[in-house]
């Protein structure tokens, strides 16, 4: 990652042991949810994982790699 | 407007009225609002002359300010202004944070024993207005002229002339230094043409001060989404007088002239306290602004105050910040006017306040967002902290109501840096302001630090250094000019024994040794004064 300043790494290589698992827990939290609801729900997600990276250089790290993944750029442009 | 303190004042011809030629003056203050007079009596204290002209003739029309914080306090007091704020004041420390009608969390802004000043009072502003002219009128050094409305200005190659209107007529004056502190709708500001640039906030909000009877603790209290004014904020705060300050938003699309009206008014009041028995002695709807200039010294022209920067009121920031432009502008000013600094000092003022001016308009634009947000995911993200703060303290430390009024510590090339090899772990670093904590003089009776240090540039001395002081310089020797029984003093500045620091005449250290020499301490007191090295 290019943006790191801080003294740790935004970590781009997959960390979960079973992401299939982490990614369908997502998912199902979201089941049976309004578009409202879920939006709510992800925002205070957001705010607990920002609190558990306690890591502002991080955080940033991860708005900038968030944003570019939209643009359709590559998401890691420095490997 | 029953019940409203209004102090009246005379216009009275000024002899400079009638002067062939312009009178020249070493310093002008245009306005008479907190920042002015702060200024102009911290000034007069230092020697200076100082004229302060104020186009109105009355205090006590509106309601402004009401928050003073402890620096704030602090300051008066140096200048001999504390003592009628804190009789008439609401002291306050505590702050309540609700959602509904449940209490979030609530906050101490005090929790620590051992300060002359407390944390804040609520105060009109027209009080102390009203104690600050009184205060200045001690002076023989200065003059405060009522009716006097700067409407042009010309920059001299040395000075300033104003064109000042009266009753009378206009006249000319001219200064040596002009200070604008005439307030958010600035003259001085137009007629130097300079943008005044930021943010604009979309909610309006509805301020009224109440009278009634209320068996309410002398704390603030903040309510987001309260069952009296659904899906909106509200603030109350205890004022002197039995009154009480109201804060109501309305939202973007709220009409301002309609909610002023007492059909709209009164029954928002009567759902907010339950009952009929207030009387509502002023009201407004405002809008927030934060913004500033872009430099605050303009040759021979500065600006302090809300004529150099606004903030929304959340967090009270608005005069204590622009009492802290005063009190950091009066002695280097000063300094300047008597020739024993450089006029390239007050570069420092504009970088020192520039800067606490910015951190101020941060403070105020977070809070002012988290209590108004501006799309729909930014209330979801300040409906996401609410709902969060209920169950954890992550939650809670992102609820932001208002991050009320600290002073700024200075980075600034006026301060030392620590010295090699001199570690210290806290305490006061250089810029920060020089903490308070109780003492006793040698005779025994117990007084403050900040007041044993008073408005010199002083030597706090751990104990008995014996170097020689560069001229200007007092030296303050805790455990013989003052005994430190509590051993507050050595904790708060982090000093041990045998070490000191420098202070500067607003009370922030400037540089600090754990083994200090006389060559040292003379090279901080230049650099502190505004002579470069390379200049000494
Ligand atoms: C609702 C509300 C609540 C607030 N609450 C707080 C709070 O709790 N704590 C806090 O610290 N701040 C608070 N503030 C902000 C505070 O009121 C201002 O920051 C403060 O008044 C600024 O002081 P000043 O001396 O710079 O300007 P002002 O108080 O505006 O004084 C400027 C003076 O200049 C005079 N003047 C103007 N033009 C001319 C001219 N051409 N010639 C001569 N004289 C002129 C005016 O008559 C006035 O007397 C609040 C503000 C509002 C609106």
């Amino acid at each position: 990652m290019t943006e790191t300043q801080g003294p740790h790494r935004l970590e781009t290589k997959a960390r979960l042991p079973d992401p299939d698992a982490a990614y369908r827990m997502l998912v199902e939290a979201h089941r049976g949810l309004s578009d409202e609801e879920s939006a709510a729900l992800n925002t205070r997600l957001v705010l607990i994982l920002a609190n558990q990276v306690g890591d502002a250089s991080l955080l940033a790290d991860a708005i900038a790699l968030a944003r570019r993944a939209d643009d359709g750029a590559p998401a890691q442009p420095s490997g | 407007m029953a019940g409203r303190a209004l102090y009246q004042f005379a216009y009275r011809r000024s002899p400079d009225q009638d002067a062939p030629l312009p009178v020249r003056r070493p310093v002008v203050v245009v306005g008479a609002g907190p920042v002015g007079l702060v200024l102009a009596i911290d000034l007069a204290g230092r020697g200076v002359p100082v004229v302060v002209l104020d186009d109105s003739d009355r205090i006590g029309e509106g309601s402004r300010g009401l928050c003073y914080a402890k620096r704030t306090l602090e300051i008066l007091d140096r200048l001999g202004a504390a003592r009628p704020c804190l009789e008439k004041g609401v002291v306050w420390q505590v702050g309540k944070v609700f959602q509904g009608e449940e209490l979030l969390y609530a906050f101490d802004l005090l929790p620590e024993a051992g300060y002359a000043m407390p944390a804040f009072i609520n105060l009109q502003q027209f009080y102390l207005e009203y104690v600050l002219v009184s205060r200045l009128a001690s002076f023989g050094l200065a003059e405060l002229r009522w009716r006097n409305r700067v409407s042009a200005m010309e920059a001299l190659a040395d000075g300033v002339r104003l064109t000042v209107d009266t009753p009378d007529g206009p006249y000319a004056l001219e200064a040596d230094w002009v200070v604008a502190a005439d307030g958010a709708r600035s003259t001085m500001r137009a007629l130097a043409g300079l943008p005044f640039v930021g943010e604009a906030f979309e909610d309006r909000f509805l301020i009224a001060d109440v009278a009634m009877e209320a068996d309410m603790p002398a704390e603030r209290r903040f309510w987001f989404d309260p069952p009296f004014h659904a899906g909106r904020s509200a603030l109350l705060h205890k004022q002197p007088d039995g009154v009480w300050r109201i804060d109501l938003q309305l939202g973007p699309d709220a009409d301002p002239e309609a909610e002023r009206q007492p059909d709209r008014v009164i029954p928002r009041i009567r759902r907010m306290v339950g009952h009929d028995r207030f009387r509502v002695e002023w009201v407004s709807v405002y809008t927030f602004q934060c913004r500033r200039i872009a430099r605050f010294v303009r040759d021979r022209l500065i600006f302090a105050g809300d004529a150099a920067h606004q903030v929304s009121p959340f967090g009270a920031r608005g005069a204590n910040s622009g009492i802290q432009d005063a009190e950091n502008l009066a002695w280097k000013l000063a300094r300047v006017v008597q020739g024993r600094s450089p006029a390239s000092l007050l570069a420092s003022y504009d970088a020192e306040r520039s800067a606490a001016a910015d951190e101020n308009i941060a403070h105020s634009t977070r809070s002012t967002d988290f209590i108004a947000p501006r799309t729909p995911q930014e209330k979801r993200f300040r409906d996401a902290a609410l709902a969060l703060a209920r169950c954890t303290d992550l939650g809670r430390r992102m609820v932001n109501s208002g991050r009320l009024s600290t002073p700024s510590s200075y980075r600034t090339a006026l301060s030392t840096p620590d010295a090699d090899g001199e570690t210290w772990t806290g305490g006061c670093t250089p810029g920060s302001p020089l903490p308070d904590a109780p003492i006793s003089w040698r005779d025994g009776r117990t007084g403050w630090l900040l007041e044993a240090v008073g408005g010199d540039e002083v030597l706090i001395e751990m104990g008995e250094t014996g170097i020689a002081l560069p001229e200007g310089v007092r030296r303050l020797r805790i455990g013989i000019d003052v005994h430190d029984d509590q051993g507050l003093v050595a904790a708060r500045l982090g000093a041990p024994a045998g070490a000191a620091l420098l202070v500067r005449p607003d009370q922030h250290v400037a540089a600090r040794w754990k083994r200090p020499e006389a060559a040292a301490v003379a090279a901080a007191s230049r650099r502190l004064n505004g002579w470069t090295e390379a200049g000494a």
